[in-house]
């Protein structure tokens, strides 16, 4: 094939993406002759590159298509039908390059007659009444279609002097052109293409591939840059062959490992005169591959060019209304990545489009607009990209994948019972429920989705899901973005070293058996508390099969350290014996002898020369999930029962006070709702007005029992609690204050006792937990009241979501107090339920620790959608750490606020109200 | 090397073998396939592989597997601290070392001498073994490395 041809293929199969693109924006767009001249535009030049290289079959169908879209500009009427014809003759012309590509340089046999008749038919009805000359052009062509003059011109390689009679009929054809659309058709293309015939054999103007991607971008702009665009993207963008930017790639990872060796080498030497110049060559080689990479970039809206095609017809053949919305399509990534990730985003467009988006009369039942709308959204974090297929549809339903993983024998119904749903949403990755038609009768999710999977894990990647039914999922892929260079966490273990991809290391934690971090068992399971959290470990050398005792001996010692992993949704921690350092690692494919092996997904050279294997994160997570699927999910079963626990303590400890009123039993109140602990003398107690009252600090404290049947002492002080906010305080009378323990808070029965939340063990003894709520009004019973009197005009809705009900009894109450409108639900889902009804919120309030959704997720969750993207949005959280308010920030809270710290939860609220109201003003 | 090959290729009936010794038997391999003979060294395991693969090593900034031809053969471990040598071959654009004893002198062979596996050979070496050739004294048995491979992937594929 000679490189015109190659050129032309290449050119051409690029422009015709676009105009794939831009006739379904067209369609939707009838009216916009922007568009419509861009895709004649490009349809125009393939019909006459085609006619330049001898192509008649090629042609003569992009000259019947092109005379059909002259029939639109001349302001015929565009009809779903046509556009169909078109888009279907472009496909015709893809299967012709294909081949023609196939076949190196010569036409396939075959007859276009169909489509070309078709299209004449159409363009004849569009005209009606319209310009006759549009006959002329079609006469033409058909001489052509049948044509046995380019026969000739490709039985032998082109040659200049040899196509005069081509040349001639190209001069009519541009001709004609001219005068038909003398305005639209853009000048300087027209140029090109008579500049390129002039030359005959040179390449078609160069037109790197970014400036053609802003060229589509830019399209409104265009007209504007034309004259200038030309010149300076011929003058400073080349084209150059993908393999000359691999072979560079290739060497500069080369030039990568040697200076890791050369590094490695002066690291040994201390005061080597190296040092200096080597560190000049770091820095170099540094920016060289970071040039080099640059080059290999490209924007993923390359690897979208098809979709809204796709969604396009998919929307005609399942008869829904589609919109897809993509952003971040110039979010760059390494063209390699991007042709790998192309055909499974492809098929997960249309999992969404066939199963995940519900039919418009379900949908319109369902109180959302009949148009479903799918979004594709890319976007960098760290080292890797994000892409994020969401759709609002129906969301996967749980129950069915339930009764087909059971069905499958994936999963005993004990099992699932346990499972948390998006442990069960995961099984839509699983193998078995990969075909296509058990699945679209399961959830409607799912097809090939294991294959899906395999593709991304293949480069490295993860895939994970969320769920929310009624509201519809979302699928997020997190890959490197670059296969060629990774970096890597280099680890010991049974005595010989692996690279661990630091794209799924979370942490390290070293171990000791005397330290905060200790190994604990579960059964035989060894598991490690990190941060209330309970992680599956297990020991890499166990994994592997390697080391001295090759048994679960080693894990014993309970030293070493834990690097703490992260692929999609599942979190575990390996045990290695010794952590080195993070390098740049140049991923090899391991030979074709070990590429079985799923714990590895390649090996490469160390700065010392020595060959180390990569350890697959993907392999190790699934082998931890299988290995040892018994004890695991007992160490899960234990970590539900955390969550469950957790649920109401917030995860962690909560300092309690414990005391005795009344009856026997003890009585705890958080401490921190405390202010003071006072003892008052009896004789200070006065009675007036029917209320036990004491001076204090210079107002009057009314005193409030706890049970009428509580008697005060008759002598020496009475203790009591003193609860102060605003300037009023009240004593709780108590007959004796028994301690203060720290403890899980974890209200096992509920009450229906007025002033009793509930009973929780506390220091092995059930206790009773007093409700404030029920008492602060009892010393005034305005208490609640007066704030919200005196400010009732600023008086703002606020959310609180915790699914505590302990919290939200508690919390009610203090922000009512503070003059808030409160709103409290147990739970994301049912905040979701309110903010979809259209309440309104000024502020949300959120618990952090939650089953199925936590705060992190529900926060990020509303700040996707735009309506609340602006809402301020508190966290509250029983752990506060450095870690988790960024965390919490990440996730786009505004302010992170201890649970008990009832005072900070105010001045917060009043902060973000007044910002946002100095922001008004 | 190249004018080695071109001499194998070049007369008709005899081949050039570089020979090695196994657990004091003698193979041959054509040496059309041979890169290079190379003493391994740091040679990194790799937990979990078959049982024959010794590990995967650098040769030059290449990658090279390394086949203990000792395990596949079935033949006792060669004790600790004994002399090993290594027969660089390529398979399918990839690099392997075949790990053996000693590496002998380069013969050229005519193919009068060579006879096809004797009927009673164990079945683990037939497998492997291209034919035989007798010398003066000794038997060389070919190292068919198409069939070495071959027999390989084989079962790997179906695990």
């Amino acid at each position: 094939m000679d490189d015109l041809l190659s050129e032309f293929l290449t050119e051409t199969n690029e422009s015709l993406d676009v105009v794939d693109v831009e006739l379904v924006k067209f369609e939707q767009e009838p009216n916009n002759a922007k568009i419509l001249d861009n895709i004649f535009r490009l349809v125009h030049t393939i019909k006459g590159t085609c006619g330049f290289l001898g192509l008649p079959r090629l042609e003569a169908l992009a000259h019947a298509g092109e005379t059909l879209m002259g029939k639109f500009r001349d302001g015929a009427k565009v009809t779903p039908e046509a556009v169909s014809l078109i888009l279907s003759s472009i496909d015709r012309i893809k299967e012709i390059l294909a081949d023609l590509e196939a076949a190196g340089g010569t036409e396939p046999e075959g007859s276009d007659d169909d489509l070309i008749s078709e299209l004449e038919r159409m363009s004849l009805a569009a005209v009606a009444g319209g310009a006759a000359a549009q006959d002329e052009p079609v006469a033409e062509e058909e001489g052509v279609a049948s044509g046995g003059l380019v026969e000739q011109v490709l039985e032998r390689p082109l040659r200049p002097g040899e196509v005069s009679l081509d040349e001639l009929e190209r001069a009519f054809r541009e001709a004609e052109v001219e005068v038909e659309l003398p305005v639209s058709a853009p000048v300087s293309e027209i140029e090109a293409d008579a500049e390129m015939e002039a030359e005959a054999a040179a390449p078609p103007p160069p037109r790197a591939i970014r400036p053609r991607v802003r060229e589509e971008e830019a399209a409104p702009r265009e007209s504007a840059e034309k004259g200038e665009k030309k010149a300076s993207v011929s003058s400073q963008s080349i084209r150059v062959a993908v393999e000359t930017l691999e072979h560079l790639m290739t060497m500069v990872s080369e030039l990568v490992l040697t200076r890791n060796q050369l590094l490695e080498i002066v690291r040994r030497h201390e005061d080597s005169e190296f040092k200096v110049p080597l560190q000049r060559l770091s820095n170099v080689t540094a920016e060289l591959q970071e040039g080099v990479m640059k080059t290999r970039m490209q924007p993923i809206g390359n690897a979208w060019q098809k979709l809204p095609r796709i969604v396009r017809d998919l929307s005609q053949e399942l008869d829904k209304p589609i919109e897809l919305e993509m952003i971040g399509a110039e979010t760059e990534l390494d063209r390699q990545v991007l042709e790998l990730i192309k055909d499974p985003l492809t098929h997960m467009i249309r999992n969404s489009a066939d199963h995940g988006l519900e039919m418009p009369v379900d949908r319109r039942a369902a109180g959302k607009p009949e148009k479903g709308t799918i979004t594709l959204s890319a976007y960098h974090e760290g080292g890797h990209i994000i892409i994020e297929v969401k759709d609002d549809g129906r969301g996967i339903d749980v129950d069915r994948v339930k009764a087909k993983v059971l069905e499958r024998g994936l999963a005993s119904e004990a099992e699932l019972d346990k499972m948390t749903d998006q442990q069960i949403h995961k099984f839509i990755f699983h193998a078995g429920f990969s075909t296509a038609q058990n699945v679209t009768s399961v959830s409607g999710r799912g097809v090939g989705m294991d294959v899906v999977r395999n593709n991304v894990e293949l480069i490295g990647g993860t895939i994970d899901l969320r769920s929310v039914p009624g509201r519809g999922s979302s699928f997020i892929i997190k890959i490197p973005l670059t296969l060629a260079i990774v970096s890597a966490l280099i680890v010991e273990a049974g005595g010989d070293r692996f690279a661990i991809p630091q794209l799924s290391v979370v942490e390290l934690v070293r171990v000791q058996s005397n330290s905060e971090h200790r190994i604990e068992r579960i059964k035989d399971t060894p598991v490690l508390r990190l941060r209330n959290k309970l992680l599956p470990l297990v020991h890499m050398s166990q994994l592997l099969g390697v080391g001295p005792n090759n048994g679960g001996q080693e894990i014993e010692s309970d030293t070493g350290f834990i690097v703490v992993m992260q692929v999609g949704s599942q979190t575990f921690g390996v045990v290695v014996d010794g952590v080195f350092h993070t390098e740049e690692i140049v991923v090899k494919p391991m030979s074709s002898m070990l590429r079985n092996l799923t714990m590895f997904s390649g090996n490469t050279i160390l700065g010392d020369g020595a060959v180390i294997m990569i350890i697959d994160p993907n392999g190790v997570a699934s082998a931890m999930a299988s290995h040892a699927s018994s004890v695991v999910a007992e160490g899960e079963r234990k970590e539900a029962e955390e969550a469950m626990t957790s649920a109401l303590d917030g995860q962690s400890t909560v300092s309690m006070l414990l005391f005795r009123a009344g009856s026997p039993e003890p009585k705890a109140v958080p401490l921190s709702l405390v202010t003071r602990l006072e003892e008052f003398e009896v004789s200070k107690i006065e009675h007036s007005n029917g209320r036990d009252l004491v001076q204090y600090r210079g107002a009057l404290m009314p005193l409030v029992y706890i049970e009428a049947s509580q008697t005060r002492r008759a002598d020496g002080t009475q203790p009591m609690l003193v609860f102060s906010d605003a300037g009023r305080s009240m004593g709780l009378v108590v007959d004796e204050i028994v301690d203060i323990v720290e403890d899980r808070l974890n209200i096992e029965v509920g009450s229906d006792r007025p002033g009793i939340l509930g009973s929780a063990v506390i220091k092995d003894k059930a206790t009773e937990i007093i409700d404030l709520g029920y008492y602060l009004p009892q010393a005034f019973e305005d208490w609640f009241m007066r704030k919200e009197m005196d400010i009732s005009a600023l008086t703002k809705k606020v959310l609180l979501v915790d699914d505590s009900a302990f919290f939200r009894n508690m919390l009610t109450p203090v922000l009512k107090a503070a003059g808030y409108d409160v709103t409290a639900v147990t739970g994301p889902h049912q905040a979701f339920e309110l903010l979809e009804n259209g309440d309104a919120f000024q502020a949300i309030v959120s618990d952090i620790e939650m089953p199925e959704i936590n705060g992190f997720e529900f926060c990020e969750a509303l700040r996707r959608d735009p309506r609340f993207r602006k809402i301020p949005i508190l966290a509250l959280s029983a752990v506060v750490s450095p870690a988790s308010i960024e965390r919490g920030r990440q996730a786009g809270f505004d302010d992170y606020v201890a649970k008990f710290d009832r005072p900070g939860l105010i001045a917060s609220l009043k902060d973000l109200f007044a910002g946002e109201m100095g922001i008004a003003a | 090397m190249r004018h080695n090959d071109n001499l194998a290729a070049g007369i008709d009936d005899t081949i050039q073998y570089v020979t090695v010794i196994i657990g004091g038997q003698l193979f041959g391999l054509p040496i059309s396939q041979v890169h290079d003979v190379f003493v391994p060294e740091s040679v990194t395991r790799v937990p979990l592989a078959a049982p024959e693969v010794a590990g995967v090593l650098n040769l030059r900034g290449r990658i090279v597997t390394a086949i203990d031809m000792r395990k596949r053969l079935h033949l006792p471990d060669r004790g600790e601290n004994a002399q090993v040598m290594a027969v660089g071959i390529e398979h399918k654009g990839e690099s392997y070392g075949l790990v053996i004893d000693q590496v002998g002198e380069v013969l050229r062979l005519s193919n009068d001498s060579m006879e096809p596996n004797p009927s009673n050979l164990d079945k683990r070496w037939a497998e492997i073994s291209g034919g035989v050739h007798r010398l003066d004294g000794k038997l060389m048995i070919i190292l068919d490395v198409g069939r070495l491979f071959g027999a390989m992937f084989e079962p790997m594929v179906a695990a």
